[in-house]
């Protein structure tokens, strides 16, 4: 198969990593080679982050270029932004609709764009939902990068049960019911 | 991010999806290393994180320092059992001392150095390539590019450590280290421990021995082009067929048969971009192979070497005489992509559309964060700080501002007796150094000896979070626990600073702003050298416990936005001057309660 690529943009210490290793853990699972590249130490601190995630036959680079990328799954709307045109012309955004202020719209040096949006929709197909907000209804804001990973699923030709034995083996044994619920929610919402 | 748990997906048919450093920790317990001591140090840091997972069969180990870790990992390997240590690039500057001798004495157990360098500089303070210092120093370098070569490599690098009598350094980078790909794990090798057998000739080296080894390890080194030559963990790929590639002098392209050498993450690029060119991978990149690239180089019309940083591999393959692109095309500076190649090469241009301009977004201190607090008390008081290495070094950018100066671990200290040398007691009356707690026991300890020693009056702050932050949280000596996981002695930095001869060493609360200010006033004033031991623990802790939630009292808001001064990522000042804290994010430090003059915010405390 043609290697897929997919991004996943947010702000340092929102979690990214979990998500880049369950959708490399479903990869692997269905056979196809996989790379996955994050970033750690200082950009984890609320500075932007990006992993990529690459699946299929045979995977070279980690990195995903520009204009590439089949799905763009951004934990934030300034990150969405900043990122999308690295989606080809029919990639799909998925977007977790949360607004994080950078440092310098915290200090007033700039304004958080207003019309993002607009933009996103304008540029590409967006996918959107308030994760935060339905993680909170299950209990635990955490657990909102399964929630976004259940919108991930429908776009992505693997099943639910497939999905479902990722998240129990990749999550720790506590809070499996909790990650399979927000992941549900994502899934059928 | 913490590592430490549930990151290998162990549950895969065959293969498993594994971090490049874990792929190395992995390397090395097949290898049946038996020892590994390290610093922590982006991108190097997992490493020890995931070999601590053997730890029945490995002792592992956080040392203070990278220089230390070499020195046990070395009196390991003289003991005849393998040992590996682990460090980032500008760690292998602070081992660089027992690195350039432990070459001369050799090994007796297999010694392996993994040292993980940071193109791009996502982490760090410079962009120093590995290679430079392992050519210096005479100890040979291997180059994995990808999690499973990670493993072998590593593997293999402690049978060339045995065979060839030799440290060995293993180089990755960041894209390596920090990517995830598929590995192959295989049983540990049981290695029976050697016999310890004193050698004074080859383990002291003072000048008459040093001379004779010196011999010993020339001859060692054109051994190992030999062995680099035949090695079979080199790549090589043939393509006869010719392939249109830019001339720029013809302004078009010309059909040539194409060969890439390249080793490391820029293979992948490579082999990306250009699968039609024909490719040696370079597993050994020091020494390197002679005969295999000038056999190579016969083959094709136009050699590209595609390395990222310093031109290592090109310089030796021009001072033989073959003609070459390298960094006349590719930048010495960054990361390579695939890209560059398909733009600079291939002549493909990107298929996106135009970005979006939007806000940058930098590091921030994280919410709750204490170094914010001391910060908001030093900017007031209009204090300079000479900085040093960890988180707080954000403390040098808006709105904070407070930190003029970092150079290098440890050097804070160091850098403001300089000063103060230079121009005197009054000059520094408005300075102070920054270290963190991690960073004060990796080689600051040194610097404050240095100070009382010879009659300084300087002001040290340590923002004592209980942890090494920024590479993830790894225990130190002065948090009582070690990376075995065991119950350790916990270094008391009071005590230590007092037995230093510091008279004047206080310790307060990183939210008792009002002792915090009244203590630095009166210790940058005072002619003595004085210790501030600021201490909160970092609110990524795991056990830590917020006190509780900050929330906003709106009729009581005069919207002066005092508050929103040091930036907490929590608080966010609407366009009407109003306040709002996000209740997930907000950690209850408190300082934006404490900063507020009319009773608007109210801490409401956890129950």
């Amino acid at each position: 198969m043609q290697t897929k690529n997919i991004m996943i943009v947010g702000v340092g210490g929102q979690g990214t990593l979990l998500t880049s290793r369950i959708l490399g853990g479903i990869a692997l699972l269905a056979g196809h080679d996989v790379k996955v590249s994050e970033v750690h130490g200082m950009a984890q601190r609320g500075g932007s982050v990006v992993t990529y995630v690459r699946y299929g036959f045979s995977v070279a680079e980690p990195l995903v270029e520009e204009g590439h990328a089949d799905i763009l799954i951004a934990f934030e709307r300034l990150e969405a932004m900043r990122y999308v045109h690295f989606l080809k012309k029919d990639g799909i955004l998925v977007l977790n609709d949360q607004r994080i202020d950078p440092v310098t719209v915290i200090t007033g040096a700039e304004d958080y764009p207003e019309d993002i949006m607009e933009k996103l929709t304008a540029r590409r197909k967006v996918i959107s939902c308030d994760a935060k907000s339905a993680a909170l209804s299950l209990g635990n804001a955490r657990v909102f990068n399964c929630v976004i990973i259940g919108l991930v699923a429908k776009t992505l030709e693997f099943t639910k049960d497939e999905w479902l034995n990722v998240i129990e083996k990749t999550v720790p044994p506590k809070m499996i019911d909790i990650n399979k619920e927000a992941f549900l929610l994502g899934y059928s919402g | 991010m913490n590592n430490t748990h549930s990151t290998q997906t162990d549950f895969m048919l065959g293969g498993e999806i594994m971090l490049g450093n874990a792929a190395v920790a992995r390397g090395a317990y097949e290898a049946g290393v038996k020892v590994t001591s390290a610093y922590p140090g982006t991108p190097s840091t997992e490493v020890s994180e995931y070999m601590v997972k053997y730890k029945d069969e490995v002792y592992c180990e956080w040392a203070p320092n990278e220089k230390v870790a070499m020195e046990v990992a070395i009196g390991a390997s003289q003991s005849g059992v393998r040992a590996m240590t682990v460090m980032k690039h500008v760690g292998l500057n602070v081992a660089a001392d027992p690195l350039f001798t432990v070459a001369y004495s050799g090994v007796n157990g297999g010694l392996v150095i993994f040292v993980a360098d940071d193109p791009g500089i996502y982490s760090s303070q410079n962009e120093q390539d590995t290679r430079l210092l392992a050519r210096a120093a005479m100890v040979p370098v291997l180059e994995p590019s990808d999690s499973e070569e990670a493993r072998i490599f590593t593997k293999r690098a402690f049978e060339i450590s045995e065979k060839y009598d030799t440290p060995v350094i293993v180089r990755s980078t960041t894209r390596l280290s920090h990517s995830q790909g598929i590995v192959y794990p295989e049983p540990r090798t049981n290695v029976p421990d050697k016999p310890y057998i004193r050698d004074v000739a080859k383990n002291v080296m003072v000048p008459m021995n040093a001379r004779t080894r010196h011999k010993d390890v020339e001859i060692r080194m054109i051994d190992l082009t030999g062995h680099s030559n035949n090695l079979d963990l080199h790549e090589i790929t043939y393509n006869d067929e010719p392939i249109p590639v830019l001339n720029d002098l013809l302004n078009g392209f010309e059909e040539l048969k194409v060969g890439v050498i390249t080793s490391g993450i820029p293979y992948q690029y490579v082999r990306e971009a250009m699968p039609g060119a024909s490719i040696l991978k370079l597993a050994m990149v020091y020494p390197l192979p002679r005969i295999l690239i000038e056999e190579f180089a016969e083959t094709v019309d136009r050699l590209y070497i595609f390395e990222e940083l310093e031109p290592f591999i090109e310089q030796q393959v021009r001072s033989w005489g073959i003609d070459c692109i390298g960094k006349d095309q590719f930048s010495i500076r960054g990361e390579y992509s695939a890209e560059i190649i398909k733009r600079g090469i291939l002549g493909q241009r990107t298929k996106s559309d135009i970005p979006e301009i939007v806000p940058a977004r930098p590091p921030i201190l994280c919410p709750g964060c204490s170094h914010r607090s001391s910060y908001t008390v030093m900017k007031k008081l209009k204090l300079h700080a000479a900085g040093d290495i960890g988180c707080y070094t954000l403390g040098a950018f808006e709105p904070l501002s407070v930190m003029d100066t970092c150079v290098c671990m440890g050097s804070s200290i160091s850098t403001l007796h300089g000063m103060e040398k230079a121009k005197g007691k009054d000059y520094i009356k408005n300075w102070i150094a920054v270290i963190g707690d991690s960073t004060f026991l990796h080689t600051g300890i040194n610097s404050l000896m240095n100070m009382t020693y010879n009659d300084a009056t300087g002001t040290v702050v340590i923002l004592d979070n209980s942890t090494t932050g920024m590479t993830g949280h790894q225990h130190h000596p002065g948090t009582g626990v070690n990376l075995m996981g065991g119950t350790a002695y916990m270094i008391d930095i009071a005590a230590v600073c007092r037995s230093l001869g510091v008279e004047y060493v206080y310790e307060i609360d990183a939210y008792d702003l009002s002792l915090l200010e009244k203590t630095l006033k009166e210790e940058v004033a005072r002619e003595a050298v004085s210790v501030i031991i600021v201490k909160s623990p970092c609110a990524l802790l795991k056990d830590f416990v917020p006190k509780g939630k900050c929330i906003v009292i709106e009729e009581k808001c005069a919207k002066c936005g005092i508050c929103a001064g040091p930036a907490c990522p929590a608080l966010r000042k609407n366009k009407d001057g109003s306040i709002e804290i996000d209740q997930v994010a907000c950690n209850g430090c408190g300082l934006c309660k404490d900063l507020c003059k009319f009773g608007a915010i109210e801490l409401v405390e956890n129950k």
